[in-house]
């Protein structure tokens, strides 16, 4: 059995320590480690954004950060982005909108889209379309993606 | 918002009176999905669970002189490792009997290779391991020799004189008749209407010309998966993502010779499939291990794996001639079509011959298609498949003679379109179709009555896919507070379990949210066909309507029993039961709900059906596109789908679908492929070589549903979920000939080759 | 009497004729009349009593659901149809 490591991290606000081999990837060890499954595998080389999580204020892929990387960090997954039982404006947005059919690669683009609209509250379609190049959603041809986000933006602005 | 001097979503309604069908409610699995709540495949976890790794062939085309597993068996943490000599001998004996047992032999065969690998990426064997990193270590101690054989990779290659064959045993069928020749053409079957000799004496014009197309992939976002717990008193439970969990569980019962009630499979939430998850790869394997192993055990495709030993939709050549009067007329058409099939026969050349010429009246038509195997893995279903690469044909030839004609291309189609009473080149009447009434829309639409950008191209196209009927099962139970459950069997892959419970509320007069879907296992409802064909909103939401009506005139009843009065006198309306003849008597179902414990007990209402009338959905695009003149890069400006959908029950969902079939065709046709070697390697096997299109590729995708109702459904309802990825690849084809004034025959439209074209 | 369409690859049984009339009321009596009044269809369009798996029958242009036991009127028509295989 390979050594593993002692990672201490905050998890959506929580301290979470686990343990870890070296080559275990940030999203093996939230999924099969932590047990926070929200987080989706696509591809495993960063190239379909359905793993996408927040680290420190970055969106990464976390197929592509390995575990033991994360020491020290503070990571947002799609289990933290609801208060409770009340959905964020961007969840409200998506369901409303049917911005998901299969639904797979949904929690990496409310990820994707909530660091977008915290940089920047009233982007362009241009600049959502670009944002969310990384995220690949086979089902929607992403319209009502596009258009949640807008509506999504809107919300949050009114909040 | 983006804004629009135009509707960019219309609806054209038929009148109705629905109180819930065509509405747009949230879908009830939802919230689960945008909290990660969701439970898909890959997340399943239970206590002791192994993770299984496949060995998959380097080699297209080989001989297996030998496998050596002891090595990997002694590793630390391997706990057990399975190749085809594991399935039990049973399934040994079926080698000599007939269609059905070939196609088990096939299926056992794609599963784990016995004799030969026929595909780089063919399964060889399988291991279990305590975890997948310990399970990949031990796959590179398995040693297996092998005899390199030369493959064939194109239909060319594969019907050429002196092929290599693949199935020493594999014969030419010719329509039940088997023609004795081993061949690489596992099927030769033909359709004639008229005498198309005679068609083309009669023509002023004829457009004649081959069209190419290449392997491309489903490109469902999760990898396929399953895990296999197999019990010590022999039941065997699956859990996987899978668009037919009876599919599995059938399947399964053939390969492992297990009686049918000895497994059960419980379908996880899905991450897509488009038909490519029909056919089962893992579960099998799985099991295997598990019987071994007596834990449960999990494998789970890498996209590599996904790519290679998955199935794909096939490349195909296809030869067009079809001629027309100078006033538009076609007088005769002929399509040639040979479909790769992959290394087991059955590609989708059949359903390709029945779509080619569906939007169409033609007095005199002859289809040829050939199934053929080649050293790629088995193709699968993908989205209408087959139709896609018989439009890429047939709809830019069309658009060829228009210019010839110097009609209209809208025009010219509508000249010739097929309707109620026109009976195909394959031989049976259309009823009730909605061709006619797209390529109207099409016509009148904004976008086509709109000038085009300078420098723009623009391009028409519209294709057919059926609808299938097959068998569908349904429960509803009444809560007492007349909120109902309703259990159904089709695997949701784009909320349809909204849809279908959409036509239980609209009989029961209740609220969509009022019904709570569960589509669950196998033990637990009846026998459900695949979701595919576009027939689960159809099929399974025909099985709510009936079950709905069982429920509804069991409330009736109940009632009469409540009243004491003759059950005839009463009705129910809008969830109210009353009196034809009494306006005292009058009680909400909720009202009667609470009552039924008290008064005879529960009521479920059951059906299971397998309906006709299954119809079918045209699509059409409008595109505008633009080429980089330097690179060659087509962007897509403006793009709108017009699709008949019957009645729209959810109508952002059949949105959704309009424009997630549009965005696949569109990529089908600029840049996705299977890039493959000399030696049939696939050189691009991840999502960052393999190019599906990204948001930022793409413009908003405009929909018009157009609603001819479909006469066999109770709302009217037609399956919308594949039609639409059939025009795409034809309207972009002749946009590019609009813009760029080269025909381009071959797929995909990448920038190399529409620069190679620019130049000549 | 039904009407059956003898598809080109089926002709061969019926000597070129591409239409047949046959008496029948469900679809297992069609295939039997029509192989006595052109032996060879029994062989070519079931297999151990059974329709073929490579072969769909659809009467009045659906494709039936019911096998040998769907209904045929007399002015039904009956299509021999290559089953589809990857349509899903």
């Amino acid at each position: 059995m390979t050594t593993k490591t002692h990672v201490q991290t905050t998890i959506n606000g929580e301290p979470v320590d686990f343990l870890c081999e070296p080559r275990q990837s940030l999203l093996e060890c939230l999924r099969d480690v932590i047990g926070l499954t929200g987080t989706k595998e696509g591809c495993g080389d960063g190239n379909c954004g359905a793993c996408t999580v927040n680290i420190d204020g970055r969106i990464v892929t976390s197929c592509l950060v390995l575990g033991v990387e994360a020491q020290g960090a503070s990571i947002e997954t799609i289990e933290g982005v609801a208060d409770g039982t009340n959905l964020h404006p961007i969840q409200l947005a998506f369901l409303e909108g049917a911005a998901l059919q299969c639904g797979i690669c949904t929690p990496g683009f409310i990820i994707a889209t909530k660091a977008l609209l915290e940089k920047n509250p009233d982007p362009t379609e241009h600049e959502i379309r670009f944002w969310l190049a990384n995220n690949l959603c086979r089902c929607t041809g992403y319209d009502k993606i596009v258009r949640a986000v807008q509506d999504a933006a809107k919300r949050m602005q009114e909040a | 918002m983006t804004t629009t001097d135009y509707d960019p979503n219309v609806v054209l309604s038929t009148e109705n009176d629905f109180k819930v069908v065509g509405t747009r409610p949230v879908r009830h699995d939802g919230v689960d999905k945008v909290t990660g709540r969701a439970i898909y495949g890959a997340d399943y976890d239970a206590s002791g669970l192994l993770h299984g790794k496949i060995l998959r062939s380097p080699h297209a085309h080989a001989k297996i002189i030998s496998i050596d597993t002891s090595k990997a068996e002694a590793l630390d943490g391997v706990h057990a490792v399975v190749t085809a000599a594991d399935f039990p001998e049973a399934a040994d004996k079926i080698m000599e009997l007939g269609e059905d047992e070939t196609k088990l032999r096939d299926l056992r065969g794609n599963i784990l290779a016995r004799d030969k690998v026929l595909y780089v990426g063919h399964a060889i064997a399988g291991i279990a391991a305590t975890n997948a990193h310990v399970a990949e270590e031990a796959l590179s101690l398995i040693e297996v020799e092998f005899e390199v054989l030369p493959s064939v990779m194109t239909t060319d290659e594969a019907m050429a004189d002196g092929a290599p064959i693949l199935h020493e045993d594999q014969t030419t069928e010719e329509l039940g008749d088997d023609s004795g020749v081993v061949s690489n053409v596992a099927k030769h079957f033909q359709h004639i209407k008229g005498d198309i000799a005679e068609g083309f004496k009669q023509a002023d014009v004829i457009v004649e010309r081959e069209y190419n197309t290449v392997t491309v992939h489903q490109g469902y976002i999760a990898p396929h998966n399953g895990t296999a717990f197999w019990s010590a008193d022999g039941r065997l439970h699956i859990w996987c993502e899978t668009q037919g969990s009876f599919v599995v569980r059938d399947s399964l019962a053939d390969l492992l010779d297990m009686p049918v009630s000895m497994i059960r499979v419980t379908p996880t939430e899905i991450g897509g499939g488009f038909g490519g998850k029909i056919p089962i790869y893992v579960e099998p394997v799985a099991a295997l291990l598990s019987k071994k192993t007596g834990t449960p055990v999990k494998i789970v495709m890498t996209r590599k794996e996904t790519f290679e030993g998955s199935g794909p939709t096939p490349g195909s050549k296809i030869k067009i001639k079809v001629g027309a009067t100078k006033e538009g007329k076609i007088t005769a058409a002929h399509a040639w079509m040979a479909m790769e099939a992959g290394a087991y026969a059955g590609s989708p050349v059949g359903a390709a011959a029945q779509c080619v010429f569906a939007a169409y009246d033609l007095e005199n038509g002859l289809i040829d298609g050939f199934d053929v195997v080649v050293n790629k893995p088995k193709t699968a279903a993908y989205r209408a498949p087959g139709s896609p690469n018989a439009a890429f044909g047939f709809e830019q030839a069309l658009n060829e003679l228009a210019e010839k004609l110097g009609m209209d291309p809208i025009d010219l189609r509508l000249k010739n379109v097929a309707t109620e009473g026109t009976r195909r080149v394959d031989g049976p009447v259309f009823q009730r179709i909605g061709a006619k009434e797209v390529l109207e829309s099409m016509r009148e639409h904004a976008h086509y009555l709109s000038e085009k950008q300078e420098g723009s191209g623009r391009g028409v196209a519209i294709g057919f896919w059926f609808n299938i009927g097959f068998d569908s099962a349904c429960n509803i139970a009444l809560n007492k507070d007349g909120t109902v459950n309703l259990t159904e069997g089709s695997t949701d892959v784009g909320g349809s379990r909204t849809s279908i419970a959409m036509q239980a509320a609209e009989v029961l007069g209740i609220s969509a949210e009022d019904v709570r879907p569960s589509v669950v296992d196998t033990d637990t409802i009846g026998f459900t066909a695949v979701t595919g064909g576009s027939r689960t909103t159809f099929a399974t939401g025909w099985a709510a309507y009936e079950a709905a009506q069982d429920v509804k005139k069991q409330c009736i009843t109940r009632a009469a029993s409540i009243w004491d009065v003759d059950p005839d006198h009463l009705q129910m309306e809008d969830g109210i039961i009353s009196s034809k003849t009494d306006s005292e008597l009058k009680m909400t179902i909720k009202e009667l709900a609470a009552q039924l414990s008290d008064t005879g007990g529960g009521i479920t209402g059951r059906a299971s059906v397998k309906p006709r009338g299954v119809g079918g959905s045209f699509c059409g695009n409008i595109v505008d596109l633009s080429i980089d003149q330097e690179t060659g890069k087509i962007t897509i400006d403006r793009f709108t789908a017009i699709q008949d959908a019957g009645k729209a029950l959810h109508p952002s969902y059949v949105e959704g679908q309009m424009q997630g079939g549009s965005v696949q065709g569109i990529g089908w046709e600029l840049n996705e492929e299977y890039f493959m070697s000399d030696e049939g390697k696939m050189n691009n096997t991840s999502l960052l070589d393999y190019r599906m299109p990204t948001a930022l590729d793409l413009p908003m995708i405009d929909t018009v549903i157009v609603e001819v109702a479909n006469p066999g459904h109770p709302f009217g309802v037609r399956g919308i979920g594949e039609a639409n990825i059939v025009p795409p690849t034809p309207a972009i084809a002749n946009a590019v000939y609009d813009s760029c004034g080269s025909r381009i025959t071959q797929l995909p439209m990448s920038p190399g080759s529409i620069l190679e074209a620019l130049k000549s | 009497m039904a009407l059956v369409f003898i598809p080109s690859q089926m002709q061969p049984l019926t000597k070129g004729q591409a239409r047949v009339e046959v008496e029948g009321t469900n679809v297992k009596q069609i295939i039997e009349n029509l192989d006595s009044l052109h032996p060879g269809f029994v062989d070519r369009v079931l297999d151990e009593g059974n329709i073929k798996p490579s072969i769909s029958i659809a009467v009045d242009g659906d494709i039936i659901t019911m096998g040998l036991i769907e209904k045929v009127s007399p002015n039904s028509e009956v299509h021999f149809l290559p089953a589809i295989s990857g349509g899903n």
